[in-house]
């Protein structure tokens, strides 16, 4: 109960903070501030999928793009409001990986990581070869942020406003994916990733909790492609690239795979380390290929429980 | 008739390329259950590494060796010095690889720069031929051939050799191997190697076709992992088969549905994997 407490505490002492950074930072400043909320959304749905129920994906920028495309679309082509738009996106990522699970839960762990990289990459590969829907390479410039209507008072044009929008959702997915982790259901997603057979044999409809977990997942990485396609006012095919995929691996691997903080710690982390090397280098890449080399060599369950591991816990085992 | 020849063959000579980088894939992770995402990186760099040796020896030939037996001690350092020390941890290795897959798309950018370059084709093979009543470009008949003798090589590698024997029984319970005094460690970093420098060869020998430009490691690497998944993780046949499917399906989808590209290429995995979730020939 204490630690609950205290999490509570910390958690809503989190929001605040970052709350009231967004008042005092430079529009630029507040930009990479949203980035991080929306990437902290979009590894907390992966690490649904790869931390929690244990299929390790490789292809999770296909909803994230899905979602951003189909909501630009929306509103661009068909002229919808962003109050029917939005909506579109989510559901056609949902829809998306519904059909696509149907196929890949046949698949055991490695040839999932392959099928789901395929997956994505042929969404890429759409992307950019029907261009009369998606503008190819162009991508689809000019697309509205949101506005609820005449009815809501304030509109989200500018950056700190759409910020502001963007932390309500960013708290809104957060609660609601810590409460799916913490139900039963969570905890029966986790006894699949630590032995399937046994949950199998005690009952349990191994199949449908992975094909519930990975539409759930797959959801709330649209929500996160939606945010950030309305960040930029674009989406091109690279958000759906394989890039993207890999980085937001990489956050929940920084973070620790299996808790929802960790995550968004690894965001965070990845937004500044994307921005302070940018100003130094532009052998980004390379950068991201060390990390992930140092990652699988020295530190499994991820860069931040290693280095909790290390220097401040030195008498305790690892995290479980 | 001659567009269902002309686009057989073309298929086929995919194919081929598909093949080179399939049976390496499927060999290392037969062997080791490694999922290589840098195999299409030693593809990339084999064929750089041909296109600046035939420049500077003015010989495919040479060219071409130089490039493979770089790629082999390259795929033998790679597995001595990283993936050794992550033995039987699955997605570690996994992840070491996509890492490395970054670093060396990085470095050959870096080298190479970013406009798409052809490896030249060998002198004795350029020009075209009449067959079956149509002309066609020699060098891809020169590479259809290549890959059905480095397919038969490999094939009487596996089965009529000792070491062949060995791998094999490796792949079905490598601690019994061990336990027969067998130095299993070698023959990791043997057959590691062997992948590596095929997926060097692939680079070199389809570089005249494809080229080379940032990005081509991935999409060979793509279609390498849709070959094994149709044909079955750890099956040479297998590999040889998917390459065939994949290479045909990709080059006809290609000509009918240009705007579909990749989806085609999507449609066999499905088929095959609704099937028979392990492949074709996969071993359960």
């Amino acid at each position: 109960m204490r630690k609950n407490h205290l999490g509570s505490v910390g958690a809503l002492a989190f929001i605040l903070i970052v709350g009231a950074l967004g008042n005092f930072l430079s529009p630029y400043d507040t930009g990479l501030l949203t980035q991080m909320l929306i990437y902290g959304v979009f590894a907390m749905s992966l690490d649904v999928l790869h931390g929690y129920t244990g299929m390790p994906s490789l292809g999770h920028a296909a909803y994230f793009g899905l979602g951003a495309y189909v909501s630009a679309i929306c509103s661009l082509k068909l002229g919808w409001p962003f109050g029917m738009a939005a909506p579109a996106g989510i559901v056609a990522a949902a829809v998306a990986a519904a059909l696509f699970h149907l196929l890949a839960l046949r698949t055991s762990k490695s040839y999932y990581l392959m099928i789901t990289l395929a997956f994505s990459q042929v969404l890429w590969s759409v992307a950019v070869s029907w261009t009369e829907l998606t503008g190819g390479d162009n991508g689809l410039p000019g697309v509205r942020r949101p506005n609820l209507g005449s009815w809501f008072p304030w509109t989200f044009a500018s950056t700190h406003n759409y910020f502001y929008f963007v932390l309500a959702i960013f708290v809104v997915s957060a609660l609601a994916l810590y409460v799916f982790v913490k139900s039963p259901f969570g905890y029966a997603l986790r006894g699949i990733r630590e032995n399937e057979m046994r949950m199998r044999a005690l009952g349990y409809n191994v199949w449908a909790y992975k094909y519930v977990a990975s539409i759930v997942s797959a959801s709330f990485a649209a929500v996160a492609g939606e945010m950030y396609m309305y960040l930029n006012s674009f989406v091109s095919p690279s958000s759906l690239s394989v890039t993207v995929s890999a980085q937001v691996l990489m956050m929940i691997l920084v973070g620790a795979a299996g808790t929802l903080f960790g995550p968004v710690l690894g965001a965070g982390v990845f937004v500044i380390l994307q921005y302070v090397l940018s100003t130094y280098t532009d052998r980004w890449l390379f950068v991201i290929g060390l990390i992930y080399v140092g990652i699988a060599l020295y530190a499994p369950q991820g860069a931040l429980v290693f280095i909790r591991d290390k220097f401040f816990a030195p008498k305790r085992g690892s995290a479980s | 008739m001659s567009f269902w020849i002309v686009n057989t063959l073309n298929g086929l000579s995919l194919a081929m390329i598909l093949f080179l980088l399939a049976a390496g894939l499927t060999l290392i992770f037969g062997l080791m259950h490694i999922i290589n995402m840098a195999h299409g990186s030693f593809y990339l760099l084999g064929g750089y590494i041909a296109i600046t040796a035939i420049r500077m020896s003015g010989n495919f030939v040479v060219g071409a060796i130089i490039a493979v037996i770089a790629i082999a001690i390259l795929g033998t350092l790679v597995q001595r010095l990283l993936l050794a020390k992550l033995y039987k941890q699955e997605m570690p290795q996994a992840l070491l690889t996509l890492g490395l897959l970054f670093i060396i798309a990085d470095i050959a950018f870096f080298t190479w720069g970013g406009d798409p370059q052809l490896v030249p084709q060998p002198a004795l093979f350029q020009g075209a031929v009449r067959i079956f009543g149509v002309v066609y470009p020699l060098y891809r008949l020169f590479l259809i051939g290549w890959g059905l003798a480095v397919a038969f090589l490999l094939w009487m590698f596996l089965e009529r050799t000792k070491i062949g024997a060995v791998v094999r029984a490796g792949m079905d319970d490598e601690e019994m191997v061990r336990g027969l005094g067998i130095n299993m460690p070698l023959v990791f970093t043997g057959i590691f190697a062997l992948g590596s420098a095929l997926a060097g060869l692939g680079g070199v020998l389809g570089g005249p076709l494809l080229g080379m430009f940032p990005g081509a490691d991935f999409e060979v690497v793509l279609l390498a992992f849709v070959v094994v998944t149709v044909g079955g993780l750890g099956s040479i046949r297998g590999a040889f088969l998917g390459s065939l499917l994949v290479g045909l399906v990709d080059n006809f989808g290609n000509v009918w549905f240009p705007q579909l590209s990749l989806f085609t290429i999507f449609v066999p995995m499905v088929v095959v994997l609704a099937l028979k979730p392990t492949g074709l020939l996969g071993r359960t």
